[in-house]
């Protein structure tokens, strides 16, 4: 599914990333923990494409395609989506029209016709209640004055609704009162299947109690310095990061 | 951002570039008296006519173009101009769309207004202006029905001298300005509106000009009343062929609503914006002016400005009679070195009047971009209201906008609200949306259509997603 291999990357001239390898198989769920400051978005967002982050060297392979070749747009349409730590908000853009938008590009990539109306709205209710987003969410502008629990959730949500094959996670329960981070979780046990990989990132072990993950790395100093099953996160949440 | 995203980057050239290949009549170039009584005779008017031509011609000899737009353009040689053009052997309009010449049918298709009855859209009227003189207009008779004039001014001069000496120059006086001036001496075609007492407009009348000659100016003169409890909602649209030459379009537009009466006026202006070196493109050089004349009349301007070298007008209300109400929405796109200076101006003359002004300015490229308005409340404006909102949306960092309020107030028991807001679409959003699958430029329109949904909104149903299109394909280019 994803091989990373000796990836070096910097953000404005600061290197971030050094020689960073890792390999997730098709249905894992790999859990990064590491300190604040070691990096662990700049996977996230070297992942997903985003221009700030230079490559230096190493090679990403995603489902036997040259991810580093391919724009933001070409990963998301081939299955790589990325829950943003700080969603982005879009004055004056409606949250549903957004996600339908989306929606719609997605079924043009795959050959089909854009969904109708109606559907759309029963699928957007079905999936808006199983994370306790309340309707009247979608009629207010993408992100835009959200609290933390709400933008997380719309996250969850756009998830939810493009079926990707690899979601990475990128510090999802930061912002989460316990009731949300509890939907969430239920949300994205839902999401898990055989066909479906998840790299999660995160800080804390509270997270990984609700979604547990089958590896655990830990990430400092822009490298992975251990691997290991669940029971590594429990250590790091005993005896931290040092 | 997006270095990536150049090779999949396509720009649309401007759709609407085409030249039709007919023989064009022009009279000689330049601009006096001759050149005046010419545009005159060959609109077969009457003297009266002449006379206020005239009149408006003697009167621009002791003027000059005003020169304070916030816009730089050589000046231009009024001696080196064509006044009137018309396609050749086009002597009167055709009474039926049989008539008309085949290739002008094929123009306006491919600018998407068809003119054939079987095909044209279903509850608009259209008039096509092309060049000087109106070719054709549709659903004439069914209007004709229920009362509503809607025909070329030319022929309204001829047909309904009554309602035109009235009311023409009513609004905009023949001593207003340069161009407005200019316009009075040398207009050719526009379109003439009237709405009977208690009647409510039941389509949407709609003008299309086209400019298709060289080296011509379009002095494009209309004018619409709406009588007494009457609306009308009027929609004009504009394009023209690419050149190397700057073109101009100097306009005037008249508005008179009377008690109880509405008019709706929309642009959908697409003239040609030059390249993306700053060559070419028209200079639209535009006066319109509403008068609500009659108590709880209401006049309204939405227009969305994405065309045109140089952008300069600033559709106005005279609020006299009491309770009226103006408004003016508008979305001005600039890309490339297209330069705006557009706004509005409220007079509040009658007691309670209301106005209300909503700007949204995008610019992108090295454009430059200003809303330029004033608000006036007259010492008689008793409980006056105005409320105005002016955005600014920068793409790129060589682009500018600028807002430039007046407010004058000599009423004592007014208000006015003000708010203004300037932002750029950050590489952040733009990453966002394209992790979600969207390219670069769509993920632009989304934002950019955003921000001025609460004007786009304000068109006829009919055009706002056309609108909408527009909106996106006039950015194009502008990121990368």
């Amino acid at each position: 599914m994803l091989d990373i291999k000796n990836l070096n990357v910097s953000v404005e001239d600061n290197q971030i990333l050094r020689d960073l390898s890792l390999k997730v198989g098709s249905g894992e769920v790999h859990a990064i923990m590491g300190p604040n400051g070691s990096g662990k978005s700049t996977i996230a967002h070297t992942l997903a494409g985003n221009p700030n982050y230079e490559i230096i060297s190493g090679d990403v392979n995603f489902n036997d395609k040259d991810l580093l070749k391919m724009d933001p747009s070409e990963r998301s349409l081939s299955g790589l989506f990325l829950a943003f730590q700080y969603p982005i908000e879009l004055p004056g853009v409606t949250n549903a029209s957004y996600l339908k938008q989306i929606v719609n590009v997605h079924r043009k990539h795959r050959g089909e016709n854009p969904i109708e109306a109606g559907d759309f709205l029963k699928l957007l209710k079905e999936k808006s209640s199983c994370l306790n987003i309340p309707m009247d969410m979608h009629s207010r502008f993408v992100n835009a004055g959200f609290s933390g629990g709400e933008k997380k959730k719309n996250e969850v949500l756009q998830l939810d609704l493009l079926n990707p094959n690899l979601v990475i996670m990128d510090e999802t329960d930061s912002g989460l009162d316990v009731d949300a981070l509890k939907s969430t979780s239920e949300a994205v046990n839902q999401l898990r299947s055989s066909n479906r990989s998840f790299i999660i990132i995160t800080h804390y072990l509270r997270l990984l109690e609700y979604i547990e993950p089958d590896f655990v790395h830990v990430f400092q100093d822009g490298s992975i310095i251990e691997s290991g099953d669940k029971s590594l996160a429990n250590r790091i949440d005993k005896e931290g990061y040092a | 951002m997006n270095k990536v995203n150049k090779d999949n980057f396509k720009q649309d050239k401007y759709k609407y570039g085409f030249v039709t290949d007919i023989e064009s009549e022009k009279i000689p170039k330049g601009l006096n008296e001759d050149v005046v009584k010419l545009i005159s005779k060959k609109k077969e008017e009457p003297e009266w006519m002449l006379e206020w031509r005239l009149k408006a011609f003697e009167r621009l000899q002791h003027m000059s173009p005003p020169k304070w737009v916030k816009a730089k353009f050589d000046d231009i040689d009024f001696q080196d101009l064509y006044y009137y053009a018309s396609p050749k052997n086009f002597k009167e309009k055709p009474k039926s769309l049989d008539e008309v010449d085949p290739k002008l049918l094929e123009t306006y298709e491919k600018l998407g207004i068809p003119l054939k009855e079987q095909k044209v859209l279903a509850g608009v009227a259209v008039d096509a202006v092309f060049d000087s003189v109106s070719v054709a207009t549709t659903f004439k008779d069914k209007l004709d029905e229920i009362g509503v004039i809607f025909c070329p001014i030319s022929e309204a001069v001829k047909n309904h001298p009554e309602l035109v000496k009235k009311y023409l120059g009513s609004v905009i006086p023949i001593t207003d300005h340069y161009y407005a001036t200019l316009n009075s001496a040398v207009f050719s075609d526009g379109s003439f509106v009237y709405i009977p007492k208690g009647v409510k407009c039941p389509m949407e009348l709609s003008t299309y000009f086209r400019i298709n000659a060289s080296e011509t100016g379009q002095f494009e003169r209309t004018l619409i009343i709406a009588d007494e409890d009457s609306y009308v909602s009027y929609l004009e649209g504009c394009t023209a062929p690419m050149r190397d030459e700057n073109q101009l379009h100097a306009a005037n537009v008249e508005l008179v609503a009377l008690e109880n009466a509405e008019i709706k006026y929309s642009t959908v202006q697409n003239w040609y914006p030059g390249d993306e070196n700053g060559i070419g493109g028209i200079y639209n050089f535009v006066t319109k002016r509403g008068l609500c004349k009659g108590r709880n009349s209401k006049i309204s301007w939405t227009q969305v400005e994405t065309g045109s070298a140089i952008t300069w007008k600033y559709p106005s209300c005279i609020l006299k009679g009491d309770n009226s109400v103006g408004e003016f929405y508008s979305v001005a796109i600039t890309n490339n070195f297209q330069q705006a200076d557009t706004g509005t101006k409220m007079i509040h003359l009658g007691k309670n009047t209301k106005s209300r002004i909503i700007s949204k300015g995008i610019s992108a490229g090295k454009s430059s971009n200003t809303y330029r308005g004033l608000v006036n409340f007259h010492r008689k404006a008793k409980n006056a209201k105005n409320f105005t909102q002016c955005d600014s949306l920068l793409v790129g960092d060589k682009c500018s906008a600028h807002t430039i309020p007046l407010t004058e107030n000599s009423s004592n028991d007014s208000s006015i609200e003000h708010e203004a807001t300037t932002s750029k679409i950050s590489d952040d959003q733009l990453f966002y949306v394209m992790q979600r699958g969207m390219t670069a430029e769509d993920a632009q329109g989304l934002i950019v259509n955003g921000f001025c949904k609460e004007v786009l909104q304000k068109l006829p149903m009919e055009f706002a997603v056309e609108a909408q299109k527009l909106v996106n394909i006039s950015l194009e280019g502008s990121i990368g």
